[in-house]
């Protein structure tokens, strides 16, 4: 087996007194592709955070390749070569598709090879015809495809997507399942998702939140066919 | 991009010199020297707050620090080339410190404003209070609300003998203006300015991509801050005194309304609105007729509600909806409809 590239250890997230992340002990390893699932409200996002340094976790610990980063500020988790993207859009609006990609490329690059690095990411994505538009004036799917961008620019060995193929079209979600896999060629990728076609299109296997905690983890199909999780999340939304 | 930087440059150059050469005809050099440096401590708020986003309360402060800092190094000194450094120097660092404790302290916007307002209180009723003969920094009397009179103004660097005065003044803080926006062009233009711009637009999106947001904002305040402490210098030099009124609230605000009017996110419409509305307050200092302070607040009034985006970038549609590319239109509505779909968690 492939040594772990993120691993959770008894994680805990309180608000007051609601539990968000009860407990959840996570490996994730090298090569891996792998789709959070859950009703709302199940954690899944929170969980997204503490890995990211968005929230800093009650309890428990969070390792990246071995190293504990439990409680480091998202800069210091993004720098480490880890690619984000959170649930709710976060671009710079004022900016080009251009500017954005290349404060993302620039991060990790000397200034030439970050904007050889930005027309790479432009061209992949295929946002050539709206590389000089400001993200302000542009759609929801072509945002979330310049958050992917970012994802793409800065060479990631860990990405962390929290519903990237929300509100897309189904266009956009081929090319977005396509991206991914790409990326996942060099790098480990956790999506939370809850397209269920675009779950089967890209990821193997499936870890289940309910209430805070890990409910199931195994392959699509066993996953699907469980009759716990199809009566709390897929009998609900389905 | 190298080629239109430099033809930019002698644009610049260019322009500036006509200015420089023109103005003199029509407004006498005195106040034009005072318009300059009232340029230079606009742009130094429309640094920060346009380009970094950060709205400070209290541009004021670096600015009678950077003026107190001149006089009263040069009554030590007997001569202004040091006194010039420390009081670019010691507002740069005092906002450093002041920036790095606010910045990762992670203070929200509006304590940034209270913090920066209250610290310009601070010095003002501390500058105001210290009248008395006990307080003297070397030879140096702080004079309270007497404020410091009669310190050594500019002389050619070595020459004691041969001071800066009168149009040589004037032709120096246009040159000093000059090198200042040359300056911040370059900053804007260089890897860090173009972050601090994304910092402006989203911090934790810059954050999520890896970069550290507090030491640069601390970096880019401490910029600002250093430019409005050489304001306030050749400020000193202009007056030939420094009082408390410079660390007063009702200068912090006019550097706001500066940058307001003259339009926040570019470099020369703070560096308008600073000249423009310093030569209106020097023409109205002439009658008794309208009243200063409510003329100025009026005309802030007017901007919010009619141009709020300010005189330079309006300005800058017109020509380009006259003149320049049809640009991508029927985006705007899109962008508004989904907006009302992203979820306001996270
Ligand atoms: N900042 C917060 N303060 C208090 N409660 C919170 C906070 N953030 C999340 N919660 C609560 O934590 C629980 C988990 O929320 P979370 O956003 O992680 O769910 P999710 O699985 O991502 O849901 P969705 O599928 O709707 O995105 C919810 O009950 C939510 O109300
Ligand atoms: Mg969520």
């Amino acid at each position: 087996m492939a040594e772990p590239v993120l691993e959770t250890q008894h994680l805990t997230m309180r608000f007051g007194g609601v539990v968000a992340v009860d407990n959840v002990t996570f490996t994730l390893r090298r090569g891996e592709l792998r789709c959070l699932i859950g009703p709302n409200g199940a954690g899944k996002s929170t969980f997204f955070k503490c890995l990211t340094g968005l929230l800093t976790p009650s309890e428990g610990h969070v390792l990246m390749q071995g190293e504990e980063t439990t409680g480091w500020a998202p800069h210091r988790v993004a720098a480490l070569g880890v690619g984000i993207k959170t649930q709710v859009p976060n671009v710079m609006d004022g900016l080009s598709v251009q500017e954005n990609i290349w404060l993302a490329a620039r991060r990790f690059l000397p200034s030439t090879q970050a904007d050889a690095k930005t027309r790479e990411v432009i061209e992949r994505l295929a946002l050539g015809q709206i590389a000089r538009t400001a993200l302000g004036r542009l759609a929801h799917g072509e945002r979330q495809q310049v958050e992917l961008g970012f994802v793409a620019a800065s060479d990631p060995w860990l990405v962390l997507l929290d519903e990237p193929a929300a509100g897309m079209t189904a266009g956009e979600v081929a090319r977005m399942s396509e991206v991914i896999h790409e990326l996942n060629r060099t790098a480990a990728v956790v999506i939370v998702e809850h397209d269920m076609q675009f779950i089967r299109s890209i990821a193997s296997r499936v870890t289940v939140f309910h209430q805070g905690a890990i409910l199931i983890e195994d392959d699509v199909e066993t996953v699907m066919s469980d009759p716990h999780v199809r009566n709390i999340y897929l009998g609900k939304k389905a | 991009m190298q080629g239109s930087a430099g033809k930019d440059v002698i644009t610049t150059l260019i322009v500036a010199a006509v200015l420089v050469w023109a103005l003199p005809l029509m407004v006498g050099t005195y106040t034009l020297t005072v318009l300059a440096i009232y340029a230079m401590l606009g742009l130094s708020l429309g640094l920060i707050w346009g380009f970094g986003g950060i709205l400070c309360f209290g541009q004021a402060a670096f600015f009678g620090l950077g003026a107190y800092t001149y006089a009263i190094a040069a009554i030590n000194t007997g001569e202004s080339t040091l006194p010039m450094i420390l009081a670019v120097m010691v507002p740069g660092v005092f906002a450093a410190l002041l920036g790095a404790m606010m910045f990762y302290g992670r203070l929200g916007d509006v304590y940034l404003g209270v913090i920066t307002l209250v610290v310009t209180l601070i010095l003002f009723k501390f500058i105001n209070s210290t009248a008395g003969p006990q307080y003297t920094i070397g030879n140096a009397r702080l004079g309270g609300y007497n404020g410091i009179p009669g310190f050594p103004t500019l002389n050619v660097p070595g020459r004691t003998d041969l001071s800066i005065w009168g149009d040589g003044l004037y032709y120096f803080c246009a040159a000093a203006l000059l090198l200042v926006y040359f300056g911040v062009t370059w900053l804007l233009r260089s890897p860090f300015g173009r972050v601090a711009v994304g910092i402006r637009e989203n911090e934790t999106r810059m954050s999520l991509i890896g970069y550290d947001v507090r030491i640069r904002k601390t970096v880019m305040f401490a910029t600002g801050a250093a430019i409005a402490g050489l304001a306030g210098a050749l400020f000193a030099n202009w007056g030939a005194i420094v009082t408390p009124g410079l660390f007063s609230l009702s200068q912090s605000a006019e550097i706001i309304i500066w940058c307001i009017v003259g339009g926040l996110g570019t470099r020369f419409g703070p560096l308008l609105g600073a000249a423009g509305l310093g030569y209106l307050k020097f023409l109205l200092g002439q009658q008794s007729m309208i009243n200063n302070t409510m003329l100025m607040g009026l005309i802030l009034v007017l901007f919010v509600l009619f141009l709020p985006r300010g005189v330079v970038p309006a300005a800058m549609s017109v020509w380009r909806a006259s003149v320049g590319r049809p640009r991508r239109a029927g985006r705007a509505g899109a962008v508004r409809r989904n907006r009302r779909k992203d979820r306001v968690d996270g």
